[in-house]
């Protein structure tokens, strides 16, 4: 596609990834899922190097590791859970780390490319969160009081209900997967799609060199637009985790 | 004369509507989904700034609620903007 004398690749070689191994079959591997193993890996190393000589006052990688982990216990499980959370935030900081590193792929060189910007990922994390929270309600709660506690709001007239009940079961049991999936999806595609167009129009200029002259602006935005996807990457991280710890929390007692 | 109305026949002709309505639907989909976001983030960071500037001590809390309230608010924008991808690339 040509615009003002500079021509763009199409988007669609964006959505379309070469297969690495296995092609044709249900197994593809290609780029992004050496980019979720990667992800997975460096957070289970990064946590057994931190460990592995624990100290009672930490020095070096183990502070480091050792505040990230006080961040998620204090403002995502216990300010909404409460104590009795604090048996889910083992999964909680994996969750948090791998999707941080997974969106922070997005500024490293010659990688550049956010694994959750592809709904395969996104959608199988937003699965395991709702099937997580309803069967810790179950769970908790037996099966037609969990449902009757998150179906029905207290102190609501009779004939309301009608109306609400539905409104309800759609808000809570099908629209929450959905936002978990296309919120983490659609943040990180933006941010790549902003990434490369001004990569590409700065790349394009300085290839031009009439146009040099245009060149620092699309460059100075390329910057800008970096340091503000390295912030997206670490709230949606945060979103994701602390919106299932809200969900969780709803699910284990409508009580408190 | 001739050469205009037989080249605006060709082109009407060699329109395809379910492609232009998509083109169109597209940037209508995202422009409009931008509208309510951007009222509501706005006013979810103007009452966070008022009420850290009514009592600093809860600073913390209202931040940490600011930035869940932000995240919700920008979740309906970002489906329009998938919704553009969508209608774009593959409608």
């Amino acid at each position: 596609m040509m615009l003002a004398g500079i021509s763009f690749p199409p988007i669609a070689e964006v959505l379309n990834w070469r297969p690495i191994a296995f092609a044709g079959t249900p197994y593809m591997f290609n780029k992004i899922a050496v980019l979720t193993l990667a992800s997975a890996a460096i957070t289970l190393v990064l946590f057994w190097l931190a460990g592995r000589r624990a100290e009672l006052v930490p020095h070096g990688l183990q502070n480091l590791v050792e505040s990230a982990v006080e961040f998620v216990r204090n403002t995502i499980v216990l300010d909404v859970m409460g104590p009795e959370g604090l048996a889910w935030l083992p999964w909680l900081v994996g969750l948090f780390f791998f999707i941080l590193f997974n969106n922070l792929f997005e500024v490293v060189p010659f990688i550049q490319m956010p694994a959750t910007a592809r709904t395969s990922v996104t959608i199988p994390l937003a699965v395991i969160s709702y099937v997580t929270f309803i069967a810790v309600g179950i769970r908790r709660q037996g099966f037609v009081h969990y449902f009757r506690s998150a179906l029905v709001p207290r102190g609501v007239p009779a004939v309301l209900l009608i109306l609400l009940v539905p409104i309800e079961l759609l808000s809570t049991f099908i629209v929450r997967p959905f936002a978990l999936a296309i919120r983490l999806f659609g943040n990180m595609l933006a941010g790549h799609l902003l990434l490369i167009t001004f990569a590409v129009i700065s790349e394009a200029l300085f290839v031009k060199s009439i146009a040099l002259v245009a060149l620092p602006l699309p460059a100075a935005m390329l910057v800008v637009v970096t340091g503000y996807e390295i912030f997206v990457g670490f709230l949606q991280a945060f979103i994701f985790t602390i919106l299932t710890a809200v969900y969780i929390g709803e699910a284990m007692g409508a009580e408190h | 004369m001739h050469n205009v109305v037989a080249t605006v026949i060709a082109a009407a002709s060699s329109v395809n509507l379910r492609k232009g309505l998509a083109e169109l639907g597209s940037g209508l989909a995202y422009g409009l989904a931008a509208l309510g976001p951007g009222i509501g983030i706005g006013i979810i960071f103007g009452q966070a700034v008022s009420a850290i500037a009514r009592q600093p001590e809860t600073a913390g809390a209202v931040r940490s609620l600011a930035f869940i309230g932000f995240a919700l608010a920008e979740a309906l924008a970002l489906i329009g903007f998938v919704v553009f991808v969508l209608l774009k690339y593959t409608g």
